[in-house]
């Protein structure tokens, strides 16, 4: 193959199809593998017949469960945004204060949640505020990081004008460093949207459902693998992925919203 | 010419500026400019002409020696000063008409006033059809007037230009430059105008102040008795090129002091 061979033009829609039909084939060779195992091996791979079929089953319970822990990585998701945007404009106020609390802040992102969980059932006790803190825990660091970085990065020239117009402090915050922040904070959310439905699972399954109310699928998974139950596992595992990709799709809409007009990630190349 | 155009309307007097503990950046800086002047400050880079600049607007506090800007020091002339940056510096999430208001909007102006005021502001730079657009929907050229026409939107007795055209193409430049003197002739301003472009400085100027390096001092100045209004022909005429060459040989001598 030589390199200075003109590229023919893929056509838009096989561009389009491709990741579908990727998925297909993936599936087909997962079958495949499935067929080849011996009879006493099966049971580790689910087919994806089976797996289907587990959805089918236990479509009740993952659902009832995918709430549960969709609406704890909601809450939790929903108090990092707001906490970690507050906490970055105090942070933004000066090179003093982010060096005064910065190294805390790692602190509380080093520490390994497995070992706070069980602190945490003590103090609020097991169920959703557990998971809720937990699922905070776990997405609230980088977008803290984000924000504050977005919040310092203003271009310095428009910093300067504002302060010729004599603008007051909080209008430079306001009318400036937030909006400048914007794509930075949207980074971070992106972020957070991917590790809070996992937080929540985790939640789930060190403190979720140890009081007896509605597990969600931390506690689903604690159950199907003490039950060998591999289809209902990987339904479950896949329910946990969907609901990544709603948080990941709603922050991508929000984040459309604020910045398509003006920002350059959302320009069209042909613009 | 009235008495009131023979009043200073910026005069510095012996200002030293320097950062911190570092280094003279200006020595000794003193000039007087009269209304309606148009001043450029040319010299190699580092010389201190940005410095001047933003020390005349109040931005930067001086270090020694004195600053009068119309009657006051440049802290509290801040109503009467407008800064063009170098780069446009808009704001990518407002819109051309919104960015030109936002002085006023930050001077506490109220909403009917300024969009009035901005409104006015875009026509003088031939952007008024321009007014929903965003700034990455501009080409080099609109952006500037943007910046420009956001300078202006404050009705400023002084602007100060800090090499605003030094990212653009010849053609955009000569261009804007000959809208920017018809604009004086209307509104009058008093120009300060740092740029690295001897055609440039002669073009617009009637005086132009060469600066040395190292630190910066006033080297020479060059009266540009070209008379206005200057259109494309004035690039034509002999006096003009006779100057341009004549500021460029300074310029040069100049540069060998530093060197």
């Amino acid at each position: 193959m030589t390199l200075a061979k003109p590229r023919r033009r893929v056509p838009r829609l096989l561009v389009q199809l491709l990741p579908a039909l990727t998925g297909v084939g993936m599936i087909i060779g997962w079958e495949a593998i499935c067929l080849s195992l011996s009879a006493d091996q099966r049971f580790l791979l689910p087919s994806p017949a089976e797996v289907g079929r587990a959805f089918v089953e236990k479509g009740p319970a993952l659902w009832s469960a995918a709430m549960a822990t969709g609406g704890g990585a909601l809450i939790g998701f929903g108090l990092a945004v707001t906490l970690s945007f507050l906490i970055a404009l105090f942070l933004s106020l000066s090179p003093l204060v982010r060096a005064s609390f910065y190294p805390y802040l790692m602190i509380l992102q080093m520490t390994p949640i497995i070992v706070i969980a069980p602190i945490l059932i003590l103090w609020v006790g097991p169920g959703l505020k557990s998971v809720v803190i937990i699922t905070f825990l776990i997405c609230f660091f980088p977008m803290v990081v984000n924000t504050t970085q977005g919040l310092i990065s203003t271009d310095r020239n428009l910093v300067d004008f504002f302060r010729m117009c004599k603008a007051s402090r909080w209008q430079e915050i306001t009318l400036l460093r937030v909006p400048s922040a914007l794509p930075y904070f949207f980074t971070g959310l992106r972020i957070g949207a991917t590790l809070a439905p996992i937080g929540a699972i985790v939640g789930d399954y060190i403190a979720g459902n140890s009081a007896g109310g509605q597990g969600g699928l931390g506690f689903l998974t604690i159950i199907y693998s003490s039950q060998f139950q591999m289809g209902a596992l990987f339904a479950t595992a896949a329910v946990g992925c969907l609901l990544g990709f709603i948080f990941v799709a709603g922050v991508i809409a929000l984040s459309w919203l604020a910045l398509h007009k003006w920002h350059d990630s959302f320009s069209r190349s042909d613009a | 010419m009235t008495s009131e155009s023979l009043v200073p309307i910026v005069e510095l007097a012996g200002v030293d500026k320097r950062y911190g503990d570092g280094p003279l950046i200006l020595d000794q800086v003193s000039f007087t400019a009269k209304r309606g002047d148009f001043v450029s400050l040319i010299g190699p880079s580092g010389c201190g002409k940005s410095t001047v600049l933003k020390l005349v607007s109040g931005l930067n506090p001086i270090s020694g020696g004195r600053i009068v800007v119309d009657g006051v020091e440049p802290s509290k002339a801040v109503e009467k000063l407008a800064f063009v940056f170098q780069e446009p510096t808009l704001l990518p999430w407002h819109n051309v008409v919104h960015n030109v208001e936002l002085p006023l909007r930050l001077h506490g102006t109220d909403a009917a006033q300024r969009t009035e005021l901005a409104k006015r502001a875009l026509a003088l730079v031939g952007l008024a059809d321009r007014m929903d657009y965003y700034p990455r929907q501009l080409s080099g050229g609109q952006k500037m007037r943007v910046s420009i026409a956001r300078a202006l939107s404050v009705s400023p007795r002084i602007l100060l230009l800090d090499e605003p055209f030094g990212a653009l193409d010849e053609m955009t430049r000569d261009h804007l430059n000959e809208e920017l003197l018809a604009i004086r002739q209307q509104l009058g301003w008093t120009a300060f105008f740092v740029t690295h472009s001897v055609a440039e400085a002669v073009f617009l100027s009637n005086r132009i102040i060469v600066m040395s390096a190292n630190p910066g001092r006033i080297y020479s100045e060059i009266p540009v008795s070209l008379a206005y209004p200057r259109t494309e022909e004035t690039r034509q005429s002999p006096e003009y090129q006779k100057l341009v060459a004549e500021v460029s040989k300074i310029l040069r001598s100049v540069e060998r002091l530093k060197a």
